[in-house]
């Protein structure tokens, strides 16, 4: 496929690269004519996607995380990678207020706020391998 | 972050982007604060509040636990339109109050 531009980006498994990460998104995906919602959108999805990865796939380990996003058309695609535990099953992981961390506050929204601000959401991930979450936006055409 | 202590009411007035990172910090505040003794509620003041994420929500949920063995409340004022919709989602709004206003939330109307 042909993307009209795209950019990777490797950090390891700090919770302060989370701010990074969608400040780093964010500047990416400006040159689409966002608004301040979409942008936000972006911003909160990916937020979940990378603190996911920090918290849940690398929980004790270290390692690296690698954000790609791709820009086709008016649809931006985003894809977050851990290297980390994997998920076991992951319809589970994906139903509102699921969480397997209640002690570490974790709340079981991520999967459902990453749904609720993009369009598709798909996860793939094996356990001891790591996991994958794929997003894409499509931006509405502005005046 | 600024805690104000008035009167058993702890009031949090939380600035930046409440993420995963933020919200380890937040929860080692306020925590602490409530361990001192004489907490019977814990105000959020989220008008400085740029960005939040799920994070938040988990925040808050724990805030009301600790409040709750405590015989205690959370309440938060500030929200903007955009976080209104996040704890909506969760369902969090039935167990915590909202406020309008930083004197709503003082006075305990709701
Ligand atoms: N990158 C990941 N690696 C391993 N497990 C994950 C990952 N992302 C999500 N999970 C699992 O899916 C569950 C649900 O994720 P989420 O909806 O974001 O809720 P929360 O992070 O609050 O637990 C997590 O509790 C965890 O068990
Ligand atoms: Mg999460």
């Amino acid at each position: 496929m042909q993307y009209s531009n795209e950019m990777k980006i490797i950090f390891p498994n700090k919770s302060s690269n989370e701010g990074f990460a969608r400040v780093a998104v964010a500047a990416f995906a400006a040159q689409l004519d966002l608004t301040v919602e979409e942008m936000s959108d972006i911003k909160t999805a990916v937020s979940e996607a990378v603190t996911n990865a920090i918290v849940h796939g690398y929980e004790n380990l270290k390692g690296y995380i690698t954000v790609e996003c791709k820009i086709l058309d008016n649809t931006i695609e985003i894809t977050v990678n851990d290297s980390g535990h994997g998920i076991a099953d992951v319809e589970k992981a994906r139903q509102p207020l699921y969480t397997s961390r209640p002690e570490l506050e974790r709340s079981g929204m991520g999967f459902t706020v990453m749904e609720t601000f993009m369009d598709e959401v798909s996860v793939t991930s094996a356990l001891g391998v790591g996991t994958t979450v794929t997003m894409k936006k499509r931006i509405s055409p502005k005046e | 972050m600024k805690l104000e202590k008035t009167g058993g009411i702890l009031i949090v007035r939380l600035d930046g982007e409440l993420d995963h990172h933020y919200a380890t910090k937040i929860r080692e505040a306020v925590d602490g604060a409530v361990m001192v003794g004489d907490v019977r509620k814990i105000i959020f003041d989220f008008t400085g509040v740029g960005f939040m994420d799920s994070s938040g929500i988990g925040t808050l949920m724990g805030r009301y636990k600790l409040m709750q063995t405590l015989g205690g409340s959370v309440g938060v004022f500030g929200i903007s339109p955009r976080l209104d919709k996040l704890l909506s989602m969760s369902g969090i709004k039935k167990i915590i109050s909202i406020y309008n206003s930083e004197k709503e939330a003082v006075g305990g109307v709701s």
